[in-house]
């Protein structure tokens, strides 16, 4: 069994409104210093496969049939 | 003109959608399931607006990936008219039946109330009704309208004249670029918005600029 971790994220130039509130809500809170906050999105799978090849093929197709958007979001994949 | 109304878990406004057909056209339209794989032979396919799939992972995206989408994709390519309306949009927009990507309104709020939309193409099979130009009045009920494209994208879709309606007098409710409310493939046959013309049809709805729309796409202007 192989364990994965997806990452997706916007792309640069996409306007985040959930990152720039919770950037704001960091300063509020007295965190100064912060640049940017850009949200994203985690997902971890249980591949039944133990062909590391194989998984990151299948993982890279559901990332863009399904997992990201790929007209706003970038992804990547690391395996555990 | 025979019309088909999509139902799938979630989306809550195909009752008005029905409603709204079968008013302006004299015919109830047939309800399509999610898992069908054909559709009847129709004019007109609409997507209702609501929650698929309660918005999750992306609102439209699991319902984008539904059986009935490659049906509706092959029948948009044969040329039949589709209309998305709200989730609707967001839906055909995950299935890449139209540009572009709707994301999360800049105030970060649900908006539900009135805005004035510009028709920016009267020359489509949905907008024939108005006058270029014309302002009408729609109701909006979203969370996630804002239209972003890349600027290649959106200098494709200004060029040329996919974007049918945008939000006018100062009032676009969700950020969108370029105040963009309604958009059509470069083909003409399928049309989505964020507002709500099945909402605003009749004297009890407090006026019936949104007819139109549906006059248009189901070929009953009157004279």
């Amino acid at each position: 069994m192989i364990k994965a971790r997806v990452t997706v994220t916007l792309k640069n130039g996409v306007l985040d409104p959930q990152g720039k509130a919770i950037e704001g809500a960091l300063g509020a809170l007295g965190f100064d210093g912060i640049g940017q906050v850009r949200q994203g999105k985690v997902f971890d799978l249980q591949l039944e496969t133990a062909d590391k090849v194989k998984a990151e093929a299948e993982l890279k197709a559901m990332c863009e049939k399904l997992l990201a958007n790929t007209v706003i979001e970038n992804y990547s994949i690391s395996l555990a | 003109m025979k019309s088909a109304v999509v139902q799938l878990p979630g989306l809550n406004r195909d009752r008005d959608m029905i409603a709204a057909l079968t008013k302006i056209s004299g015919k109830a339209p047939v309800t399509v399931w999610q898992t069908e794989t054909e559709i009847p032979d129709v004019d007109l396919i609409v997507i209702p607006g609501g929650f698929s799939y309660g918005d999750y992972l992306r609102c439209g995206a699991i319902a984008a990936r539904m059986p009935v989408m490659q049906a509706i994709k092959a029948k948009a390519e044969q040329g039949v008219r589709v209309l998305g309306v709200c989730n609707g949009f967001q839906i055909l927009v995950e299935a890449g039946l139209l540009p572009g990507a709707l994301m999360r309104n800049a105030s970060l709020k649900f908006v539900c109330r009135e805005v004035k939309l510009e028709v920016v193409n009267a020359d489509t099979d949905f907008t024939r009704a108005y006058a270029k130009g014309q302002v009408i009045r729609s109701p909006v009920a979203h969370h996630d309208g804002n239209y972003f494209a890349d600027s290649e994208t959106l200098r494709a879709v200004e060029g040329n004249g996919q974007v049918v309606f945008r939000y006018a007098e100062s009032t676009n409710p969700n950020g969108s670029i370029n105040d963009i409310a309604g958009v059509i493939n470069d083909k003409g046959n399928v049309l989505g918005m964020m507002p709500h013309p099945e909402n605003l049809i009749e004297v009890a709805h407090g006026g019936s600029d949104g007819r139109g729309i549906f006059a248009s796409a189901l070929d009953v202007i009157a004279a």
